[in-house]
């Protein structure tokens, strides 16, 4: 008898595995319009239950506001930089609306971001012939992320400084996050503090941990989400 | 002389505690517990964003987790060089007349007695539904954890199985842990090794006739 119970879980575990892409599309939908009518936000708590998760690899992040915010811009370039909040406000905004999607399986669909074209402020700066990559840092003091120099120069990569039509909360890696819309969230760094233009590719935090360093959507890390952008 | 007269004067002897657990058998389950303890503690810190935001630290945290799980199962597989646990081990599988009563009369809520020999119905259900939850959660686990040994598609997959598993662990443990909570003398076995004989003649008629 126990026996027979234990090979039945291994079995509902095995069907499970095998109606997991169906039963997961039925339960988002469900899940999402639950969540629409929950008060209690409860069912954000389930699995499938839509919305952001929270990820640092940090115990903690320091915060970060107008008066103590840098973004720095350095490396292979005629004029390094240092912008405050307010002179990237300043700055042409861009806002665009796509889904955001995370290597781990959640998604977020629609979600409007706002900020400066990654491409305006390494013209702003002035790349180097030599130059081949961009190197991003983080204020948490841990976090890195990588793009080439082509794909930093695409019109769906920004420096964003608002999410959802509000300014970046320190939970979503505010004041200042980088947004790719066409890959994997884990290259979109959270609480930027820097870009520096490199020769070549260096892999960023997760990637040293064996994450893709192209980390297009829905053709890398083994996944085949609808591609976001 | 009327036996219910000599009842205390029994129950204070030392002869009145009867023999449970052995010393490897309640090693098993505490370790088991603490590895278990540790899973569920960093599963709830990688997946409730208030713990999340509390504790980051996101990479030492799913190393924390991974060597806990793949460890779990290790303890039973060590308990198994003891003859008593393998005893047990007979006991738990073997599933008679009486656990259909004893799950009849728990699922109505029939009240008074329930018969159960060493170990009740409830307690074979669960102790074989934790081992095959165990072992679905640590296939899932390893497929999440070596991304690159799976085909593609399996992985989302195992993601979703190990999601809603880890819920539906999450509350099955919270009924054994409350249930163990209301019952100070089972407590008591896995801590002691023993029992009294008033506590395993009502709660395991059949264990030692």
């Amino acid at each position: 008898m126990g026996r027979r119970v234990v090979l039945g879980t291994l079995g509902l575990g095995a069907l499970g595995l095998v109606a997991a892409p169906g039963l997961q599309r039925g339960l988002e939908s469900f899940l999402g319009e639950a969540a629409d009518k929950d008060p209690t936000g409860l069912t954000g708590l389930l699995p499938n239950g839509g919305g952001f998760r929270y990820y640092s690899v940090t115990s903690s992040v320091p915060r970060k506001d107008e008066s103590t915010y840098r973004l720095t811009i350095d490396g292979l370039v005629d004029r390094p930089a240092s912008y405050t909040l307010d002179e990237l406000r300043a700055l042409p905004q861009t806002r665009m609306v796509r889904d955001v999607q995370c290597v781990t399986g959640w998604r977020v669909p629609h979600t409007p971001f706002e900020g400066v074209r990654l491409s305006r402020l390494l013209d702003l700066a002035g790349v180097r012939s030599s130059a081949g990559a961009i190197r991003f840092t983080c204020f948490d003091g841990a976090y890195t992320e990588s793009l080439t120099l082509d794909q930093a120069r695409r019109a769906d990569v920004m420096v964003a400084l608002r999410m959802q039509d509000k300014d970046l909360s320190h939970n979503h890696g505010g004041p200042v996050r980088l947004y790719v819309a066409p890959m994997y969230f884990y290259k979109s760094a959270k609480w930027l503090s820097g870009i520096t233009v490199t020769q070549k590719v260096k892999p960023g935090y997760w990637e040293e941990r064996g994450y893709d360093v192209d980390a297009w959507v829905g053709k890398s890390n083994g996944r085949d989400d609808e591609p976001t952008s | 002389m009327n036996p219910r007269v000599d009842a205390p004067a029994v129950e204070s002897a030392p002869s009145a505690r009867v023999r449970r657990f052995s010393r490897a058998e309640r090693w098993v389950h505490r370790i088991t517990a603490a590895l278990m303890g540790v899973c569920v503690v960093t599963a709830a810190c990688l997946y409730i964003p208030q713990l999340a935001e509390l504790v980051g630290r996101r990479a030492l945290v799913v190393t924390v987790h991974e060597w806990s799980g793949l460890l779990l199962p290790l303890p039973v597989l060590a308990g198994l060089a003891s003859r008593a646990f393998r005893a047990d081990m007979t006991h738990l599988n073997r599933w008679g007349p009486h656990d259909g009563v004893w799950l009849r009369k728990a699922l109505r809520r029939v009240p008074g007695a329930r018969p159960a020999a060493k170990f009740n119905a409830g307690q074979k259900l669960y102790a074989a539904w934790i081992t095959g939850a165990t072992l679905v959660m640590l296939g899932t686990g390893l497929m999440m954890w070596f991304t690159h040994l799976t085909p593609l598609v399996w992985r989302t997959s195992a993601t979703f199985v190990h999601d809603w598993l880890a819920l539906t662990i999450g509350i099955v443990l919270a009924g054994h842990i409350g249930m163990a909570l209301g019952d100070p003398e089972a407590r008591k076995g896995l801590r002691t090794g023993s029992v009294s004989r008033e506590w395993a003649e009502r709660e395991h008629p059949l264990w030692r006739s």
